[in-house]
């Protein structure tokens, strides 16, 4: 059975004058375990309103959402978040930031038990000098750092990504790809990634879902990658493979799915 | 040389020297003939009516002269009718620390409150937007009239002119918290009250302490006004007994005294501020 069922998911906001705005038209998608998902689109197509319904943070207008067969409602520990800016709490530490997760995940744990997991956490993402430092002190890498390590403490069943690399610089976000990578092999963790960034998608996903454009988002069309991994992110760029997925992408959110300053 | 005379506090310098020369031209010069009137009236009404002759605003000097023997007897309490002038500024100073502190004891909670249900603020906001604007000695007569105390209606106009700024932006804090730092709550499943003891209240701590700026300062402000119109002591007192006794010098180094405790006051709140607010 598939870990995330996206069933059939519309969602419409009303705007200042009244008006409903269809934002996603009838989403459906079946995310499998230990699958890589990265949802891609122009910015504004809804891709990030579609991972806070799986979040939890937005109800869906009609349509719903299955997480491990149970219907969510609301947020859950099961599902972390990697958030698009940081979004660590500045008056904390890193490591208290990452502890404030594990506490409610893991709700009854003896602290040094907590205290622990959240330490283990950053050393996963290679932090551990980082452990007293307060935000304000790491760069800007370093915090997106303690985000993944905040998600995966809580030992979520699915991770949500929503564009969690996008403010980083080219370099600090491979590292940070490379790393994500290996913590998702480790732990087998079911992932669902925004991204408008099409060689993130390629080098990261099993499959890309790319969204017509907005309003009224639909499915435009899937991709399974199916280049063997472990990827090697310099011999990607000479892949056959790889080169025609990435026309394909392209061909699809340019002619497809243009911009809505040249559709009309 | 020449780069430390661009230097701001150079032209400080030399706008305050600039003043206190014009200031001393304009009160040294005989401002024409002694009339016959004058010299007579002189004779018979005294000293106060002949040092009117040259100017009746003090001369730099004079003020420099007449601070340095205020605060030569700064701390005299011999004579409750001639007190030091230390002592009115520290029951200003005190008035002023318990109306603030009052202000702040009422304003950091309800502001709080207000901030984390809407409808409470939206209930209460007319009340505010309307008491708000009234200044601060309006409320002196009735002060005077319900509490029959001069001191602790001087306390309560602090308090009121010190809510408002306080109690309005704690309020703000607490409501515009940042949205992804409320996700971080939502997400990670943060119970109610963690959620605004470690999120909520630490984010809105900035909003408080500027919201505390701002209302030391206009508590400074209010107290000269409020202890000239009902207080037996006091820097507000003391100025408007000077002016009944005609002594503008001492007037002068009381405004000057004033100015200097009210920016200490702010520098104070502003390094509590820096001290207390997170980092980004």
């Amino acid at each position: 059975m598939a870990d995330l069922n996206i069933n059939d998911v519309s969602m419409s906001f009303v705007d200042r004058s009244g008006k409903a705005l269809l934002a996603l038209d009838r989403i459906s998608l079946a995310i499998e375990h230990s699958e890589f998902v990265c949802l891609i689109g122009h910015s504004g197509c809804g891709k990030s309103t579609l991972l806070n319904i799986v979040a939890g943070l937005l109800r869906p207008t009609s349509g719903a959402i299955r997480c491990a067969g149970a219907v969510v409602t609301g947020p859950g520990p099961e599902r972390a978040m990697v958030f698009q800016s940081h979004a660590l709490l500045p008056w904390m530490t890193c490591v208290e930031n990452v502890h404030l997760a594990v506490k409610q995940a893991f709700r009854g744990a003896p602290r040094s038990e907590l205290m622990d997991r959240a330490e283990q956490a950053l050393k996963l993402v290679h932090l551990e000098h980082a452990i007293g430092k307060y935000p304000f002190e790491i760069s800007g890498g370093m915090k997106q750092r303690v985000g993944i390590a905040r998600a995966f403490a809580v030992q979520p069943k699915v991770l949500l990504l929503d564009e969690p690399f996008g403010a980083l610089d080219a370099l600090t976000r491979s590292s940070l790809q490379d790393e994500l990578v290996r913590i998702v092999e480790t732990t087998k963790t079911t992932v669902v990634m925004v991204t408008h960034d099409i060689d993130e998608a390629i080098f990261l996903s099993d499959r890309i879902v790319a969204l017509s454009n907005g309003p009224a988002a639909r499915i435009g069309r899937i991709w399974k990658v199916e280049t063997p991994r472990p990827r090697d992110r310099l011999k990607l760029t000479s892949d056959f493979e790889v080169i025609k997925y990435r026309k394909e992408i392209l061909e699809f959110l340019y002619k497809k799915a243009p911009f809505p300053q040249l559709a009309s | 040389m020449l780069h430390r005379l661009r230097q701001p506090w150079v032209a400080s310098l030399a706008i305050f020297v600039g003043f206190i020369c014009i200031w001393a031209w304009l009160t040294t010069t005989p401002s024409g003939p002694v009339n016959a009137a004058d010299a007579e009236y002189a004779r018979l009404a005294g000293q106060s009516a002949a040092g009117q002759q040259a100017s009746a605003i003090p001369s730099p000097r004079a003020v420099a002269l007449r601070g340095y023997e205020l605060i030569a007897h700064a701390l005299d309490d011999d004579n409750p009718n001639n007190l030091g002038i230390a002592w009115h500024l520290v029951y200003s100073m005190g008035r002023v620390a318990l109306g603030f502190t009052l202000a702040l004891a009422v304003a950091v909670p309800l502001g709080f409150i207000l901030g984390l249900w809407p409808a409470c603020y939206q209930a209460l906001d007319p009340f505010i937007q309307v008491l708000r604007p009234v200044s601060p000695l309006a409320w002196m007569p009735l002060a005077l009239y319900t509490f029959r105390d001069s001191t602790i209606s001087t306390i309560f106009i602090i308090f009121i002119c010190a809510v408002w700024p306080m109690l309005i932006s704690t309020a703000t804090g607490t409501a515009s918290v940042r949205a992804e730092w409320l996700n971080v709550s939502r997400v990670f499943g943060v119970p109610r009250l963690e959620h605004v003891t470690r999120v909520v209240f630490p984010a809105s701590v900035p909003m408080i302490l500027s919201g505390m700026r701002i209302s030391i300062g206009i508590a400074w402000f209010v107290i000269v006004a409020a202890e000239m119109v009902g207080a037996q002591s006091g820097i507000g007192y003391f100025i408007w007994n000077e002016w009944n006794n005609l002594q503008i010098a001492s007037m002068i180094v009381a405004i000057v005294l004033v100015g200097g405790i009210g920016l200490a006051l702010d520098v104070i709140l502003k390094r509590i501020g820096e001290g207390l607010s997170f980092r980004e």
